[in-house]
């Protein structure tokens, strides 16, 4: 009935486990409690849970993303606590039981860890910030297919509850994030881990599939009239180049996983020791996907600094159309260097250097981008608010990453250093700078546009400041680690020269979650203190392209009008022209989609069909697969999909906002 | 400074564009042509494990001992037939004939129901003479390959046949259409994946 699960899987068997899975559950309870005791759950499942609304499924992947953050810090603080307490003295009689966590428990939370950081943190805040963004920045009422963009957050939340769902039920996978066969067979890997890494991965990313999808074809389709290609926004180019990318690498990773499930579920032999399988393949494919994943995950961090430190410097952005170029060349390039994730696999000199130099030439385009920021700053009026702190520190030390990336790429360097912790200390030094400041960055820049209030300015700088600082103590070691031969993963060693690094890359760690404290205390206060952060203008810096040019937050047919482009920097040229806050000549009646709860559903689908997929429930299997088909067909005879917005209602909305943008601009100006 | 000097050369620049509507059924005909972008990256990553592991035969049956090359002509015939009526509906769409799309919709839903049946009589003969996709890895990618294939067919069939229902119960309103359209470019590209399949798979692996 209930296919490999038992009560026995639900009773927790570690202390840790126990205490975080209690805590999770109270939350859980206590949450949904107080949305019963206020009564809010009737404006949750219309304003929310049944959206359509490319704005609020853009809050919604972000919140998403930062409780994800807070679990994947989590496993984090725990494998830094652990390796500096996993000195085990030489002739010790059971090494592994130094430290706190057991081997298999170590093993899950590194898996864990990287599967969560990359494609339950940085896949929705990038998301998220796209779909807040994107339309408003090209003058769209909405993303080409709204309905399409709700189930595609509603499946990547799936597998983000899946992944936390199996720290309750059952384990998660020991394999690692990049889960290389022969240890994710089922000869090796027995239990449920593996499944939940396979289908957790696999819903978020039919997800993000959909997601690529629905941006090429806004972006390509719905920009307002005027914006022709070299008008648009960077980050509208790099939301178009990661979606590029996405709709290229991932159906590569939904085969790579598929047919790891199939040597599981069915005994195939594509990935096998025996039956002429080929486990290497797997790596390939993985890394086919897992390469370009490295750039779907930057680009955006990308357009966001691109927006920022034009922004700040009150300049144009320096080399527009490099920019472009060195994006799109990013983005082709992205796709030729996959092999070099594992040189070691020993493919011979001459494909080693084929992926050796294509690596460095990647860092050409990089390069010409850090030039294009440094100039935009250069003879500009900085202002350094936080937004503009975090893309300095990116650039300081994405710099340095570059630079240990460009010496990985070296196939004979890398023979040595290989999946050392060298390697760790690499690309965490390439995505905490380059994606998660970026992401960070667009929070803190964009978060009056989605609410209408900024975020508190100090503690913004203070949560900047200790990951600046706490990403250096906590990485830097790593390098020295590397060098002197520390391999990645390891439970406990033997070297005692490595344990004071460990301890100050775990004081590292400390100096990131006070930030990360910074970060919730600056959330928490600046909504306490939202009347005196308000914004009423929705252009609370002065900014320069169209998403300004709303109300904050925007109305959810975001323009009354469309906007007709003329230049890059679209609201400053309105402002210029003396066209902005102003009344237009009439207003027309709009069509919106209508909610609808589908994409909730199918998330709540497939979530159901993955767990089954897990405990090899297979009543369950079939009952939810053929709950999607049903579900498709039933919406497919809807014809009731849209409404209207009368003109009047329009004018009623606009004027109210139009006289209150007026007042608070005026105040400003005195001020 | 720019935009003060584009303002010079177009004192007056439209301030807003009239409202123009995005012909939606354009949208989702160039969506429908990324998702099958994204399709086609899916058959290429399936059609290199396949070449990868061609000559995996581990002891077990090669691919030359077990193709019935006769059996796949027939399906190969079915199916390309299939692409033809489905051509003649949407033209008698275009034409507005609900009763020919309807006709065109049934023969090539039983042209690809037929193919899908004589490709489980395929499977079902090959596990049952030992090669079956647990017997070699050149076995497993020969099944995930064409079974791959094959779910997509099954899948389109289920659309033809909901197609079916709304032009029935709709007519052949701006959505309906629309919906033949795409169910049309999903169609051809299946025979389009079956040319490789057919080629690569099975006229190679004969040899």
């Amino acid at each position: 009935m209930f296919g490999r699960l038992t009560l026995h899987d639900l009773i927790p068997h570690d202390m840790i486990v126990g205490g975080a899975v209690a805590g999770m559950v109270l939350g859980g309870l206590l949450v949904a409690g107080l949305i019963t005791y206020f009564k809010k759950w009737p404006y949750l499942w219309k304003e929310w849970l049944t959206t359509v609304d490319h704005k609020k499924i853009g809050i919604m992947y972000v919140v998403v993303a930062m409780i994800m953050l807070l679990r994947g810090f989590a496993d984090a603080i725990m494998l830094r606590t652990h390796q500096a307490m996993a000195l085990a003295e030489p002739g010790i009689e059971n090494p592994e039981s130094v430290g706190y966590l057991t081997p298999d428990h170590f093993n899950q939370i590194y898996s864990a860890h990287g599967m969560i950081m990359i494609i339950f943190v940085a896949m929705p805040f990038l998301s998220g910030l796209m779909n807040l963004i994107v339309p408003l920045q090209i003058g769209a009422r909405d993303v080409a297919f709204p309905l399409l963009n709700a189930v595609s957050f509603w499946l990547t939340s799936a597998g983000a509850a899946l992944v936390m769902v199996s720290l309750a039920i059952g384990e998660f996978s020991t394999a690692g994030w990049s889960g290389y066969p022969p240890l994710t067979d089922s000869e090796f890997s027995p239990g449920v881990g593996v499944d939940y890494w396979v289908w957790a991965f696999q819903v978020s990313g039919a997800g993000t599939l959909m997601t690529g999808i629905n941006f090429i074809a806004t972006i390509m389709k719905m920009r307002a009239p005027g914006m022709n290609f070299m008008k648009m926004p960077l980050f509208t180019w790099n939301a178009l180049f990661t979606s590029v990318i996405i709709i290229f690498a991932f159906p590569v990773l939904t085969i790579a996983l598929a047919l790891t499930s199939l040597d599981r579920y069915v005994d195939t032999h594509f990935y096998t020791n025996d039956g002429g399988g080929n486990m290497m393949m797997f790596i390939n494919l993985f890394w086919i996907w897992g390469h370009p994943e490295v750039y779907i995950v930057i680009l955006p961090a990308f357009g966001i600094f691109s927006e920022v430190v034009a922004n700040f410097s009150r300049k144009k952005l320096f080399g527009y159309t490099s920019l472009v170029w060195a994006t799109a060349a990013i983005a082709f390039l992205s796709f030729t260097v996959w092999l070099h994730h594992f040189f070691t696999m020993g493919a011979g000199p001459s494909v080693n250097a084929f992926f050796g130099i294509a690596t460095m030439l990647i860092g050409i385009p990089t390069g010409v981008k850090i030039f294009n920021w440094l100039f935009t700053m250069y003879k500009g009026r900085v202002e350094f608010t936080v937004p503009m702190l975090w893309t300095i520190g990116f650039l300081i030390a994405f710099v340095i990453g570059g630079t240990t990336g460009i010496l990985l790429s070296v196939p004979p360097a890398n023979y040595v250093i290989h999946n050392s912790v060298f390697l760790v200390a690499h690309f965490h030094n390439m995505l905490i700078p380059g994606a998660l400041f970026g992401l960070l960055a667009g929070y803190s820049y964009w978060f009056p546009k989605a609410f209408g209030f900024r975020l508190h300015e100090g503690l913004g700088k203070a949560a900047f400041w200790c990951w600046f600082i706490g990403f250096f103590v906590a990485f830097m070691p790593l390098y020295k680690l590397g060098t002197m031969g520390m391999p990645r993963r390891l439970q406990h060693y033997t070297d005692p020269a490595w344990e004071p690094y460990l301890m100050i890359a775990a004081i590292g760690t400390g100096i990131i979650a006070l930030g990360t404290f910074f970060l919730i205390a600056q959330l928490a206060y600046s909504i306490r203190k939202r009347e005196e952060l308000a914004d009423e203008t929705g252009d609370p810096w002065d900014g320069r392209t169209l998403e300004w040019s709303t109300s904050s937050p925007p109305p959810v047919y975001n323009f009354a009008r469309i906007p007709h482009i003329h230049n890059l920097d679209a609201w400053i040229d309105m402002k210029d022209r003396g066209v902005a806050w102003k009344k237009p000549d009439r207003y027309h009646d709009i069509v919106m989609p209508r909610n609808t709860p589908v994409g909730l559903f199918a998330g709540g689908i497939a979530f159901v069909l993955c767990f089954a997929l897990t405990w090899h429930i297979w009543w369950l299997v079939v009952a939810s697969l053929l709950g999607i088909a049903a579900l498709v067909v039933i919406r497919s005879f809807d014809e009731h999909t849209t409404f209207t917005i009368t003109a009047a209602e329009i004018e009623k909305v606009e004027t109210d906002h139009l006289r209150k943008a007026q007042a608070a601009l005026a105040a400003r100006n005195k001020g | 400074m720019a935009s003060i000097l584009t303002n010079v050369l177009k004192p007056d620049a439209p301030v807003y564009a009239d409202e123009h509507d995005h012909d939606h059924a354009d949208v989702s005909a160039f969506g429908f042509w990324l998702y099958i972008v994204s399709d086609l990256v899916l058959f290429s990553a399936l059609f290199a494990t396949y070449a990868v592991l061609s000559e995996s035969f581990a002891g077990g049956p090669t691919g030359a001992e077990m193709i019935d090359l006769d059996l796949i002509f027939v399906s190969t015939m079915l199916l390309l037939f299939s692409s033809l009526s489905f051509g003649l509906s949407l033209l008698a769409m275009h034409a507005g004939q609900a009763k020919t799309v309807l006709t065109g919709l049934v023969i090539t839903f039983l042209l690809g129901g037929g193919f899908i049946a004589l490709e489980a009589y395929e499977f079902h003969h090959l596990i049952v003479h030992g090669a079956g996709p647990t017997v070699s890895a050149y076995w497993s990618a020969f099944f995930g390959l064409v079974g791959t294939h094959g779910a997509h067919v099954s899948a389109g069939l289920v659309w033809i046949a909901v197609m079916v229902v709304q032009v029935l119960r709709k007519g052949l309103n701006p959505a309906v259409r629309s919906r033949l359209v795409r169910l049309g470019m999903f169609w051809h590209f299946l025979d389009v994946v079956w040319i490789f399949v057919f080629s690569i798979v099975y006229l190679l692996g004969a040899l």
